[in-house]
């Protein structure tokens, strides 16, 4: 095995150019694991721990780019109001130790459906900044995931950034699992409202082979949302709907059974989490300033 | 591949690094301080804690190479030189907190890191601090009460 240590983003490129079996190791955290357990033993290790830039983040009005490497803990800590859903996920990683040192670009890299980044991504919609010698490439966050463990990047690409939405509504996370801490999820949801679109958007985690949304669910939430003049009124919904909405969520799940959970349960525990988010965001978009002021938007897409 | 870092303060050097090689690996088996302790070698008990440049981490999931030029403190540096115990070391003598002793070396490197920057912690605090640590004897009440017992003597509530 080599040890690569790049001085900067162009020699990291040109590394994973030359040598596109090496694997990426910023944070360690997945990575270790299998090469402390014999699991791996790729030809080239790529240590990006040199190239401080990717442990860095820009922040617009609209999109807050987040370098590949910023561990969950900043996100927590200084991220909160820009990315609350994915503050909300990056709560429930690992442990102190973890988050300190994990990381989205890690979670992304890794694309295991268990990530708990990916729900949050997902809901509040995202590209992935894609790079190789040959150029940079903006990934749609719903084309990032291709199966268990599988991205989008080809073998020669190393994640630069995510490029998150900033919320401009409610966004919310739920995660089940067997305590509050350490714990990988068995499944996840997330939900966001984008008032400004009329529109929502949802991620779920560990209930099919890839994070994925539930555009049912969705679909079915935004012409609720639109037919009845909430986005406007900020009244109530009606409970029938976030039982639907639930349904329609677990609806979008393929779970297996596994040891942490049976595929009936992750289902039933999707349309729980779905209809919690729900009430959660919904309760939050009423009782904030948004509500009523949002007419003549564009329609539901 | 050589790796050079400082470790409790003192400027280290090991040899015949495997590339692949953690710093937990590096600090046990290479340096000679067996203090960070290895169990479950994927960042879920907690029992390889140590700071790295500042940082709590798991000194299974560093690579060692990751560790060049850093600056290492294990529980082995909690101490005076004299061998006078740090005030949670003390504590979790005082209260009982220690069983087995396998997780006793990362609950100490939590503690200490809480108690300089939570003056005063609410259990709260202390719970998620110590989120990250197993003790698989399960004596976490007495692990508790001896953090509460070290925040205590640190603010002058409870006698040293």
């Amino acid at each position: 095995m080599e040890y690569l240590r790049p001085a900067d983003w162009p020699e990291a490129l040109a590394a994973k150019a030359a040598h596109p079996d090496a694997v990426p190791l910023a944070g360690g955290t997945d990575v270790m694991v299998e090469l402390n357990l014999d699991r791996r033993r790729p030809g080239h290790l790529l240590d990006l721990g040199r190239i401080a830039a990717l442990r860095t983040w820009e922040t617009t009005a609209r999109t807050v780019r987040l370098g590949a490497a910023v561990p969950y803990r900043d996100v927590i800590a200084r991220l909160s109001t820009e990315l609350p859903g994915l503050a909300l996920a990056s709560r429930t990683v690992g442990s102190p130790q973890i988050r300190t040192r994990g990381s989205v670009g890690g979670n992304l890299g890794t694309a295991s459906p268990a990530g708990d980044a990916h729900p949050a991504l997902l809901a509040a919609g995202a590209t992935v900044e894609a790079v190789s010698v040959r150029g940079t490439r903006h990934i749609p966050i719903d084309d990032f995931y291709l199966g268990p463990k599988r991205n989008a990047l080809a073998p020669d690409e190393l994640i630069r950034a995510v490029h998150i939405d900033a919320a401009r509504g409610p966004q919310q996370f739920a995660k089940v699992g067997t305590r509050n801490a350490m714990v990988i999820a068995v499944c996840a949801f997330a939900l966001a409202l984008h008032p400004h679109t009329r529109t929502v958007r949802t991620g779920i985690g560990s209930a099919a082979p890839t994070p994925v949304r539930a555009p049912r669910a969705e679909a079915f939430l935004c012409g609720l949302l639109e037919e009845g003049g909430h986005w406007s009124s900020g009244a109530p919904l009606p409970p029938s709907a976030a039982t639907r909405f639930g349904e329609l969520a677990a609806a979008a799940c393929a779970p297996i059974d596994d040891v942490r959970g049976s595929a009936a349960y992750r289902e039933h525990a999707v349309a729980v989490l779905a209809r919690r988010t729900l009430h959660r965001t919904w309760n939050a978009y009423r009782t904030s300033n948004d509500a009523a002021i949002t007419g003549g938007e564009p329609p539901c897409a | 591949m050589r790796v050079n870092l400082t470790v409790n303060g003192r400027p280290r050097t090991a040899d015949d690094v495997w590339e692949g090689e953690s710093l937990l690996y590096v600090l046990r088996e290479r340096l000679g301080l067996p203090g960070a302790k290895n169990a479950c070698e994927q960042g879920e008990c907690g029992s390889c804690t140590v700071r790295l440049d500042g940082d709590l981490v798991c000194a299974c999931l560093v690579a060692a190479g990751q560790a060049e030029g850093a600056d290492v403190t294990t529980v082995e540096g909690l101490a005076e030189a004299d061998g006078t115990l740090a005030p949670v070391q003390r504590a979790f003598l005082d209260a009982g907190a220690v069983q087995c002793g396998f997780c006793t070396p990362g609950l100490l490197m939590v503690a200490d890191d809480l108690l300089a920057s939570h003056s005063n912690p609410t259990d709260g605090d202390i719970r998620e601090a110590l989120s990250g640590n197993l003790c698989r004897c399960t004596g976490y009440e007495k692990i508790l009460d001896a953090v509460r017992l070290a925040a205590a003597r640190a603010d002058g509530t409870a006698p040293r």
